[in-house]
Order: structure tokens, then sequence, then C-alpha cells
């Protein structure tokens, strides 16, 4: 095992392969199911819902449905787990795998952020969740946790990379005068500072100033941090939030980057198993298993599969040199399929899209008409005539759009706080920022309700039901919902 | 690396649990369940035990796929359900968890409250169970014990002078291996038979019969629960009866009259023959709707009863299922002779929903 992984090492690096130290550790089976559940850590917090996940994994493998070959922890040194009973070329295939994610977790930008000793952050997590259990009792945290994992989508996925919160300070708190501008000359001031003009300066100064005394001032995209600055929690309760939070936004650029990431690193275990390290003995069992990643059930959209296609399909473009104005402007279809100025560029390309890309902008910039004709590509969607799932559309335009929009946020609902003093009563009010799709009514509300055990006053959420604004409400007791004009 | 996560997967199980005893009643009452019987565990379908987030209702959204079809093809069977959504398929199943019967039978005692079941007979029935006591120096190599192994060739090679100080290696030969021996030890077990009787005449239809069925299931459950070796054994009869097996029992429908007492003659035989009451637990359970042939084959029902049968039983019970054809009288003759009786349980199951009460009432008794 050693030897293969000296080797598949060596090749990755003459590739042009940046990882971190990555240390692999062989696990059976019942254990990799574990580390599975954990996300991958081996220590996390305790809570049921690791044991639903291994409970799950566990049952996929003893019918057969399901294994997991490998899994690499971004971290550095990141760690990579192997499945004992793999075969040996299983095994050098899940290496070379793994060298291309630990390449792109630590180039690509949208990691920059992230705390590469989450490790040990999350081993630290695990410990101070577990001394709340021992002082408060198991239930009341796992309660705690609950409701708190209910909102771990309430974050703001862009802010790691946009620096928005104004900085706060200078601001006094009495109220300020209109001055006007400045003039040595009295009998100039009624013209230069006419009274409606400073009547008109000193109501927006006015209305600043309200503004400034709203919270948030603007909508808060980061639930979950708002609730932590302004909810009355109690320490221990303030510290379970940071933790999701924290845990939320590690795991936040490994979903943002899904289909570059496994496309990524699928293109380099392909590349180096196919040109360098495979032995022809092991052809069949390679070709078997590769195949096996690549699959795609009739219909099913796998983001391996899409992902690798796309990076193929970079590398082919740009080493003929398939884009820019020329290519572009060029009408003809013959002279399209035959172009190719032999420019020899597609590696250096991949390499810089793997650092400035994620999911949204890769899709956005690379996926074109030929791509998605020839991956046949679709839109579908639920018929209520036919009470299906149908095929709806081939139109490029409409599967980019579809693709883009279940991409962006996360795929999640935006969901931002507009006040934390609605109706001057002290509840919370939520704005959905609805863009087509409705919100699943039923799990909006019981997520309404464990806002409200956190905020402990009335939350209010504004969306659009079946067309119409709706405002729901929990009070604690009783969910409403009430039309409202939007 | 040791399995940590054992703890959060009791963890869970415990919340399975919960959710399983609080739904109980809908369990108990739907027959689809026992279709879901495995050979020692039960799948159940547990309703909402995922984390709740804001998400977008699924029909609306639809998604990007990939192969053959026009638009307007319907998807075929698993297309489109958890694609797309990049890594966040959470798919939208039903969460089904495997539960022991053991584990099932647990809850519904719990949840009954139903008293646990002494049994007669005690220490009658011996069974044997394995057990290890000693060493022996020959044995299957599974059972090597390596400690006495190394013990015995240590031993060996400072008595032939072999061992040395300065080279401390031991090599265990043939002879010095040594291996774990067991015993039989005799397991004192008590044994239970659930005799089942059930009137087929033409006036129990197919609902009347479904109720049985799913109360001789949890019946079932809850007595092998306090019995190992459970048998069961099934009587039907209309003017006649005969000794049938479980799949007959449920599906034979016959026309005519209503003896009950040849149920009652059969059962007192089986137990005379195969079930001496000094070695066994006998359950008889008979359902009907009511309905008997004459007030005279009623009182050799009642006759049966006293004599042959309940001396010699831990309980007997009998459900009426209601019946839009029967008159119902068969109980209330019961309730004067025999009901006041210690080992008798009577039970009206009105319908599916009934059930439920009908299985405490039974089994409330803890005999």
């Amino acid at each position: 095992m050693h030897d293969i992984r000296v080797q598949v090492e060596r090749y990755a690096r003459e590739y042009g392969l940046d990882f971190f130290e990555t240390v692999f550790e062989v696990l059976g089976f019942d254990e990799i199911n574990m580390v599975a559940a954990y996300g991958g850590f081996p220590n996390r917090y305790p809570h049921w819902r690791f044991g639903m996940e291994y409970d799950r994994l566990s049952k996929g493998y003893e019918y057969g449905l399901s294994k997991i070959y490998e899994m690499v922890i971004n971290n550095d040194p990141s760690y990579a787990y192997l499945l004992e009973s793999n075969m040996d070329v299983d095994q050098k295939l899940v290496m070379a795998h793994v060298y291309g994610h630990v390449d792109f977790f630590k180039n690509n930008f949208m990691f920059r952020h992230t705390n590469r000793k989450m490790m040990d952050q999350m081993a630290n997590h695990a410990t101070r969740v577990r001394r709340y259990q021992d002082r408060l009792g198991v239930e009341k945290v796992e309660e705690f946790i609950d409701r708190g994992l209910s909102l771990e989508n309430l974050i703001d996925y862009q802010s790691p990379y946009v620096k928005r919160r104004a900085e706060r300070g200078d601001r006094a708190d009495e109220p300020q005068l209109a001055r006007g501008l400045k003039t040595d000359r009295e009998y100039m001031q009624d013209y230069i500072n006419p009274p409606e003009f400073l009547e008109e300066q000193q109501r927006r100064l006015d209305e600043a100033a309200q503004r400034a005394r709203k919270v948030p001032e603007r909508p808060e995209r980061d639930v979950l941090l708002f609730l932590l600055e302004h909810a009355p929690l109690e320490d221990w309760e303030r510290d379970v939030l940071a933790i999701l939070r924290d845990e939320a936004y590690y795991f936040a650029p490994q979903g943002q980057t899904k289909i570059m990431n496994e496309g990524w690193a699928t293109y380099w275990h392909s590349t180096i198993m196919t040109q360098k390290a495979l032995t022809a003995a092991e052809l069949i069992d390679y070709a078997d298993h590769h195949s096996g990643t690549l699959a795609t059930s009739p219909g099913q959209l796998n983001p391996y599969k899409l992902g690798v296609e796309l990076w193929r399909d970079i590398e082919d473009r740009w080493n003929k040199g398939r884009f820019g104005k020329d290519y572009e402007d060029c009408d003809s279809y013959e002279e399209r399929r035959g172009w190719d100025r032999k420019l020899g560029l597609g590696r250096e390309k991949i390499f810089e899209v793997r650092k400035h890309y994620n999911d949204v902008t890769f899709i956005d910039e690379f996926l074109t008409l030929e791509f998605c004709l020839a991956q046949r590509l679709f839109t579908y969607g639920y018929s209520e005539k036919h009470q299906r799932w149908e095929v709806l559309e081939r139109d490029f335009k409409k599967v980019k759009e579809k693709l883009l929009h279940m991409l962006t946020n996360f795929g999640q609902p935006t969901i931002a706080v507009e006040d934390g003093n609605f109706e001057n009563r002290g509840e919370l009010l939520l704005i959905h920022k609805h863009d087509g799709v409705d919100l699943k009514l039923d799990y909006a509300r019981d997520t309404l309700a464990h806002v409200e055990r956190i905020w402990r006053r009335p939350v209010n959420l504004v969306t659009r039901v079946d067309g119409r604004g709706t405002l729901m409400r929990f009070d604690g007791r009783e969910h409403s919902d009430r039309k409202i004009e939007l | 690396m040791s399995l940590k996560i054992k703890q959060d997967h009791a963890r869970f199980r415990d919340i399975v649990r919960g959710r399983i005893k609080n739904n109980l009643r809908k369990y108990v009452q739907k027959g689809e369940m026992i279709g879901r019987k495995g050979k020692d565990f039960i799948t159940i379908p547990v309703p909402t035990i995922d984390i709740p987030h804001f998400r977008f209702g699924e029909k609306q959204q639809g998604g990007v796929a990939q192969g053959d079809g026009q638009p307007g093809d319907p998807l075929s069977a698993g297309q489109g359900d958890g694609t797309g959504q990049a890594g966040q398929g959470e798919g939208h199943h039903l969460l089904e968890v495997d539960v022991s019967l053991d584990e099932l039978a647990e809850i519904l005692g719990e949840e009954l409250q139903l008293p646990r079941i002494e049994p007669r007979g005690r220490d009658r029935i011996v069974t044997t169970k394995l057990k290890y006591t000693g060493i022996s120096p020959s044995g299957p190599e599974s059972l090597r014990h390596f400690k006495r192994t190394y013990k015995q060739a240590l031993r060996r090679q400072i008595a032939s002078g072999a061992y040395s100080w300065k080279k401390p290696v031991i090599v265990p030969m043939r002879e010095d291996r040594r291996y774990r021996t067991w015993k039989q030890v005799p397991l004192p077990e008590t044994n239970a038979v659930v005799i089942y009787m059930m009137d087929v005449s033409g006036s129990m239809g197919d609902e009347q019969k479904e109720v049985v069925r799913i109360e001789s299931f949890w019946i079932d459950t809850w007595l092998r629960r306090h019995y190992k070796g459970l048998e069961t054994r099934y009587v039907i009869h209309d003017a006649v009866a005969r000794e049938v097996d479980r799949e007959t029992f449920f599906h034979t429908r016959e026309s005519g009259g209503t003896m009950i007492s040849s149920a009652y003659k059969l059962c007192r035989e089986i137990i005379d023959t195969d079930y001496g009451a000094a070695a066994w637990n006998v359950y008889p359970f008979h359902f009907s709707d009511g309905d008997n042939w004459s007030a005279d084959d009623t009182r050799l029902c009642v006759d049966l009863l006293r004599t042959g049968i309940l001396p010699n039983v831990n309980l007997f019970c009998y459900g009426q299922v209601e019946s839009p054809y029967g008159s119902g009288q068969f109980i209330k003759d019961l309730r004067e002779t025999v009901g006041p009786q210690e080992n008798v349980a009577l039970s009206e199951i009105a319908d599916k929903e009934a059930i439920y009460g009908s299985i405490k009432q039974f089994l409330g008794k803890g005999k």
C-alpha cells in the first residue's frame, strides 16, 4: 500500500497537482461508515442525526446498495480514508482521486477562508458540547442542537468573501441638525440654503437616523449571526449555536464547488490511471469502477459526470482554440466543427479555472450550447395534470438557467432577517426573497417553530404562496397565515 | 479507533422508539405492518424524524437531468428524485427503521401497560446452553487459549533446559497447545402454545378476519417475548371443526351453521394430547361473531370450558368481532357463566380501531 501511495503521489506531482501533505488511513467498512456519518471527521459532537446517518449507511452497505470508497477531509494535513476491503487497483484509483480533491481544496479560492485545522476544531467543538451535556443533561442540549441545526442553512454563503457590515462606532446617538452649506456672509444664507432645502436635508438626516435605529440596519442574510448577537440566549446556548454556525461555514464551500471538485478529482484519477498507473491486469476492474462513478442512471444528473465532462470540454476547447471572438463570431457550422488552432492551452486553462471559479461561475461561463446538446441535458418538472415527473425542455437557455438557479445560494431559499423589532413588539421578521419557487410549507412551519424557541418571541416570515404574498407567523403556540400585499 | 458513533446510534434508536410508541395505536390497527415482517425484524416507516429546514417545495422546483426523452415524456422510475441540488440530495424518503419483534413487544407492553406474564410450569422444560468452563489439551483451533499455551511451552522449555534468559524465545509445540472447553448446562425454559380458533361460517367476512389476523399478530408478538419456542395451532369451525395451517386459517370461508362446541372439543383434544398442563402454558383464543347454533350448544360450550379447558390453561380469550349478520349473543352467555373466572378474558371488537383496546383486555391480565 505504501508503495502504491508513493507511486501515485509522484505521478500527481508530475502533472502539476499541488496538494497538502495527505495522510491515508485504511478503515473497515464499519469505521468508514462512522466517519462518513460524521461528515468525514473522526470526532464530532454527540447528536442523534449522526447515528441516523450511520444507520442509513450501514444498511446501504449491508443490502449492497452503496459502498463508500473514499473520503477526504479538507485540512492541513489532509486526511483520506480508504476502505480496507478495496482491491489494490481501487486503492490506486482512489488515491489519485484524493490527490485531485486535495489539490482543489488547497487552490480553489472558495476555500481560502476555511479553517485548515478543522480536525482539531471539530474535536474541540465535540469536547465543549460533551461538557454541556454532562452539566445540563443530554436531552436538553440535544434539543437545542435540533433547533440550531434547523437553521444551519441560514448563513450568508457569500459573506466570507465580502465585507458587508459597516464598522460601527463614530455614529452619535443624539439627533443631528441640518446645517446647510457653509457661508461666511449672513445675508447670503437664505440664497445658499433656502428653508425648503434645509427642511429636505433635515428630513433625510432624520430618516437615516431612523434607519440606523432599526435592527438590523439592512436585511441580514446571516440569520444565525443575527440570533447570536440579538437573541436572549444563555451562554452555553450561544456557544452551541456558534459551533453550529462555524461548522456550517466550513462545509459551505464544499457544497458550492461540488460539481467542479468531483469533476476535477475524477478527471485526475482517470488521467493518472490511464496514462501512468494502470497495469494491464488491472484494466478491466478499473474500467468497471470508473464507469460506476460516471454512471448516469437514465435522466439523473451525476455531479461527477457533469463535472468531468465540463473539464474535458474546457481542456479540448482551449487546446483547439475554440474560444474568443473569432470562434464566437463564426457562423459556419462546418468551419466551427473542424476548428483547431492547435494552441495546446488546455492544461494551463483548467488549472487556472480550478483556482478562480465556483459551481455557479463555472457553469455560467463554460456550459455551452454544444456541450448541452452533446450531453443531452434537459429540465424536468412535476406535471400536476399527469401527476408525474416529466421532461420539460431541451432548450439550452432554459437548461442553463435552471441549473444556475439550483446552484445559486447553494440551492437554498434566500432568507434574511428584516426586522428584530417587528411591529414594535420585539418580534422577529424574516423575509424570503421569492425567486419563482415556493417554500415547502410544512417544513417552513416546523422551522419557524424552531426559530421561535430561540428568539423566544413570536416570529414572522414573509413569503409568497401560489403567487400571493403571505405572512406566516408562529407565536409559540399556534401557526397562522395571513395574506398580505407585497 | 473505537466506534464513537454507537452512542449516537443508540440515541437515534431511542428517538425512533419514542416515535413508534407515539404512533403505536395507528400501527396496531394497520394490517400492512404484518406484511413487512422479516424473520426477527419488522420494518416500520417512521414519520418526520429529520430536522426541518427552509427549503424549496420539490414539485415546483424541478431540476436538470441528462439522457433521453422528449418534452412531455414521463421520467422513468427513480428519475428526478434527489437529483440536482448539487450534492444536497437529501432524498425525500420516509425513514424506515428495523425494529426487532422483541423490542416491538416491549414497546407494546409499555404503551398498553401490560403486566409481565408469570409463566406457569417454570423449570419443567429443560434445554441446554454452552458454557466455557475449562482448559483441555485438544480442541478446535478457533478456541486456542494463547496465554495458557504460552505458559505450557514456557514450563516445558524451562523443564527441559531449552530456555535461556539471554534469548527468551518460546516456541510452542503441538502438545503445548491448550484449548478452551465447554460443558452443556441445563437451562430451564418455559414453553407456550397458542391455539387460535375462528368461526369461518358465512357471517364472518373479510373485514372480520382481517381484525383477527392483526390481533393475532400482536398477541403472538407479545407472547413470544415471554416464552421461548412459542407454538401456534389453528382451528377453524362452522358446524364442525378441523385443524388447519396458518394460511388456510385466514383464507377459508365456509357457509353453513355454527357449532362452537365443535371447536372447543377439538381444542380440548389438542391440549390433552400435546400440551400437558404441567409443562405448557396454554392460551386458547377464540374469535367469532357471536352467533351460535343453539342455546344447547352454548351450554355444551360452557361445560367444555369449565371442565376440559379452563383448568388446563393460563388464559382463555374470546374475542367477538362485530359483524352485520351476527346477533352477538355468545359473549353475553359467556359473561354470565364463565366471565367472572380469573383466567377468562372477553372482548368485543367493533372494528380495527378497537384492536388496540382489545389487546389490552386480553393481555392485561398478566396471565
